[in-house]
């Protein structure tokens, strides 16, 4: 969010409960005009509640919702704020009708006249590409095909707030990126502003004006993307932002913010703060970690290497993921050029580096346990 | 889809007006004279005779009857409670108890015809020939179990059952419970249609035996016939409006009225002469029961 | 088995010659059952969807109730119909005992629970989530409520298709209470009945063929409305 672009939707203290347990707790969470907020955080943190909460169809039982200055009751009131907002759920949940029936749902339910509502439902097919299947039934559509209708069906009522509830999920990638591309171009020119569930830390960097982590039904994190990457505020928002490697530490010596930080028998350099004696996590990011078949020495600028052992090797797509041993844990991906240029193996000995810098210090919590996910 | 919901709707309106339309259009019709409803046998009915007299009423008076034709005792119950206005009944002993007691008026005698005992051609207790129902009837009771004699009662308190009770009792028998005596609890058609099928003896009315065995081949004769005791005899009973205020009394003596009129028991005594060659029913509007020698 | 064939050929000739009395049954049959079965369409599917869709204490009670409703012996709901229609009984002022109305009624009844009961199920089997999304779409309740029908219509049918069958074929009620008066509340069911009391098989069977064929006739049209719509 730019500091210029005025506040949308404010929650105050916002509770719900289930059963008796608190489920989402928020004390306070502000979305600006056209802002993209991306929410992350493993299943069952209160990502879903949260949406449905802001859209006023789940109970709550504290907390106060302001949408632009005014205040939103439980009741039938909830209604003309509803109508400016519209979410997307997890599944399609298209109705038994024809695509063109089914985009042009909610501005039935609104009242639009015919005219308007046939030229709104025909330009938001068109900008979802779904103009040639505007009398199929919606039975009929392939998978992606319905998500793209289940989207432009929200999008059609053109809403000042668009909720997804991982709108992309079981998607296969090409059919997702392009998905993905519709939406981030609809968003934009109509000026929405949206909050997108996703498991995709890639989807959320590259649409998000700011990623919201959640655990355990409250905000860990709220921050700019490169913030929440580089600078996670806890172990936990580490591992959901793709820190695969997590190590256990001891700070033994800060000099104006050059770290040595001891980790089992070995010792890391990193960038940080922290007083000596201080227990922290140092977060590694694999992409981050190069592997060589001889010690690098004066070729690298990297301030820690380490020999390794190859312990696994999975594929990731685009990439393999390395588990290495060098006397802790360590995690590297490599290209499948590097891969074949290096001719890794599983027992192989190589040299495993990483900068300072790639070294991400978390100060760890002296009470409560990091979930690790 | 507008369109079509609103079309869907539409129909929907328009079935459920039609609904209405129809059954006012048919209360109105109804409203034209009063409604009586004449509760009486299922003789009456099963032999077409009122097919034939309630349409010239209903014309005459400008008065609706709805038939409703079940057994004599419930016809009496019905009275009895002020369901119904008139009733045509064939159960004298009831009859005369249901006068009694106030719930009915102006009894008059219309017609009779006779009861019949039928039976199977091979008629297993050899009843063809008997003196009287009341010894036909203890041949088929002490018949003997390898002859395979079965008497088929209605069962249903109607006149027929009533007057079968009564011949039972004049036979100093009582059949419940045996083994050879099976209630149907049907209308007399039916429960021809199961003795002719079980090869059966029963009580029936010469009427409904009649017409019946004229359109579907029962396997049944006439075995015993002509005895005075045998007598069918049909009373109008106006139900008392003094016990029931609800009761259309004008309807009901209009009903009366008609039945005994002279036109109305020409119909009735000529009524089945074409296809049967012979009445059903014999008029007998003004006479006195004593005459048929009751 | 002349009977049989002798009762098929004059039933033939009876529809062939488009006999007025049989006509007169027939479209009273259909008036009296469409009738019921709209009635108890417009308050099975919104009480149906009332208890789907609303949670109370005692909702498993009420959807076992209904259910035993389903199966609700026609002659029972005669009987009690009976008895409030009954000139003394507390309806009797109305006088609609032995009318097309009181059929209508008893079939109503009859029919309502069947509608009711397969309400029921078919919204509760569609996506607990749906609710969720047509709300999240901007919908009042009420939009709700008639989205998720249309969404549970194939089903639905099914409930028509057994509403109407049920009480088009049923006689305890229809001669109880409209007491198959000529030309006024004998409907095709109990004129079957009394045809074959009379011994008249040839009528009797001319109208159980009727009442067949409308049994077919209106199946196959669900039955074909349904295949059209269902889903791949």
């Amino acid at each position: 969010m730019t500091s210029a672009s005025r506040v949308l939707l404010d929650l105050h203290d916002l509770k719900v409960e289930r059963g008796g347990v608190e489920v989402l707790d928020i004390p306070s969470f502000s979305l600006g005009e056209n802002e993209f907020v991306s929410l992350i955080g493993p299943n069952g943190s209160g990502k879903t509640t949260l949406l449905l909460s802001i859209m006023c169809l789940l109970e709550r039982s504290a907390g106060r919702i302001v949408y632009r200055g005014e205040e939103i009751g439980s009741d039938h009131s909830t209604l003309a704020y509803r109508r400016k907002i519209a979410m997307v759920l997890q599944e399609p949940l298209l109705f038994n009708a024809t695509v063109y029936e089914n985009v042009a749902s909610g501005l039935r339910m609104r009242g639009v006249a015919r005219a308007v509502t046939r030229r709104k439902v025909m330009a938001c097919l068109e900008r979802f590409n779904l103009a040639h299947m505007v009398h199929r039934s919606a039975r009929k559509l392939s998978g992606g095909e319905a998500r793209r209708v289940s989207l432009a069906r929200a999008v059609a009522v053109e809403p000042d707030v668009l909720l997804l509830d991982e709108p992309f999920a079981n998607l296969d990638a090409p059919t997702r990126e392009s998905i993905t591309d519709d939406l981030e171009k609809t968003v934009r020119d109509a000026e929405m502003a949206a909050i997108l569930v996703t498991h995709d830390r890639s989807e959320a960097l590259r649409l998000s004006d700011r990623i919201v982590v959640m655990q355990s039904g409250k905000i860990v994190q709220a921050d700019a993307p490169s913030v929440v990457m580089n600078c996670p505020a806890n172990g936990f928002v580490a591992t959901c932002m793709g820190m695969e490697t997590i190590l256990d530490g001891v700070i033994e010596r800060n000099e104006d913010g050059q770290l040595a930080v001891s980790i089992a028998a070995s010792r890391l350099e990193a960038i940080g703060e922290g007083e000596p004696g201080t227990r922290v996590y140092c977060c590694i990011r694999p992409e981050n970690v190069t592997i060589d078949l001889v010690h690098p020495g004066v070729a690298t600028s990297a301030r820690n290497v380490f020999p390794a052992r190859i312990v696994s090797m999975s594929s990731m797509g685009f990439f393999l993921k390395v588990s290495l041993d060098c006397g802790f844990r360590l995690v590297s991906y490599v290209t499948p050029e590097s891969f074949t240029r290096l001719q890794l193996e599983e027992g192989k000995e190589v040299f495993a580096s990483f900068k300072a810098t790639a070294v991400h210090i978390v100060a760890r919590e002296e009470h409560g346990k990091v979930d690790r996910g | 889809m507008m369109k079509q919901r609103g079309m869907r709707q539409s129909a929907a309106w328009l079935l459920a007006a039609c609904a209405i339309v129809t059954a006012s259009a048919a209360s109105a019709a109804e409203k034209k004279g009063s409604t009586v409803i004449l509760a009486t046998t299922t003789s009456t009915q099963d032999s077409g005779l009122l097919d034939v007299l309630i349409p010239t009423f209903q014309k005459e008076t400008g008065h609706f009857v709805k038939t409703i034709s079940v057994g004599s005792g419930q016809a009496m119950a019905m009275g009895r409670k002020g369901e119904a206005d008139v009733l045509l009944v064939h159960s004298p002993a009831d009859e005369q108890k249901m006068v009694a007691e106030g719930f009915g008026v102006h009894r008059r005698l219309v017609m009779h015809n006779d009861f019949i005992v039928v039976g199977p051609a091979s008629d297993p207790a050899k009843i063809k020939g008997a003196k009287s129902s009341k010894e036909a009837l203890k041949l088929i009771a002490e018949a003997k179990p390898e002859a395979k004699a079965l008497f088929l009662s209605r069962g249903d308190n109607s006149g027929t059952h009533s007057k079968e009770k009564g011949l039972w009792k004049a036979a100093g028998m009582n059949p419940e419970g045996q083994k050879w005596y099976q209630q149907t609890g049907l209308g007399m058609g039916e429960t021809l249609s199961v003795a002719s099928e079980k090869d059966g003896y029963t009580l029936t009315d010469r009427g409904t035996y009649l017409s019946l065995a004229k359109k579907k081949k029962l396997h049944l004769e006439i075995l015993v016939q002509g005895e005075p005791l045998l007598l069918n005899v049909y009373h109008v009973i106006e139900v008392n409006p003094e016990k029931w205020p609800k009761v259309n009394a004008a309807g009901a003596r209009a009903f009366a009225d008609f039945m005994l009129s002279k036109e109305t028991q020409g119909v009735i005594g000529r009524f089945g002469v074409d296809t049967f060659g012979a009445p059903l029913f014999f008029p007998d509007a003004g006479k006195k029961p004593e005459s048929l020698g009751l | 088995m002349d009977l049989i064939i002798e009762g098929v050929v004059k039933a033939f000739h009876l529809l062939i010659a488009l006999d007025p009395e049989v006509l007169g049954i027939t479209f009273l049959s259909l008036m009296v059952s469409g009738t019921a079965t709209i009635i108890s369409l417009a308050i099975g599917i919104s009480i149906g969807a009332i208890v789907a869709l609303t949670s109370f204490p005692g909702k498993r009670i009420v959807v076992s109730l209904v259910n035993t409703g389903m199966g609700l012996p026609p002659v029972v709901v005669g009987l009690f119909v009976s008895i409030f229609l009954w000139r003394s009984g507390p309806l009797g002022f109305l006088g609609l005992l032995y009318t097309p109305t009181a059929i209508i009624i008893a079939q109503s009844i009859i029919a309502t629970p069947i509608v009711m009961g397969i309400t029921v199920g078919a919204l509760q089997s569609l996506p607990a989530s749906l609710r969720l999304q047509i709300l999240a779409l901007g919908a009042t309740r009420i939009q709700m409520v008639w989205m998720l029908v249309k969404e549970a219509r194939l089903p639905l049918m099914a409930g028509v298709m057994a509403g109407f069958g049920g009480v088009i074929s049923e006689v305890g009620a229809s001669i109880m209470v409209g007491g198959n008066v000529r030309g006024y509340t004998r409907v095709l069911t109990t004129a079957t009945v009394m045809e074959t009391g009379r011994g008249n098989f040839d009528v009797a069977i001319a109208l159980s063929v009727l009442l067949l064929s409308f049994s077919l006739v209106i199946n196959y049209a669900l039955t074909l409305i349904q295949q059209r719509d269902r889903p791949r």
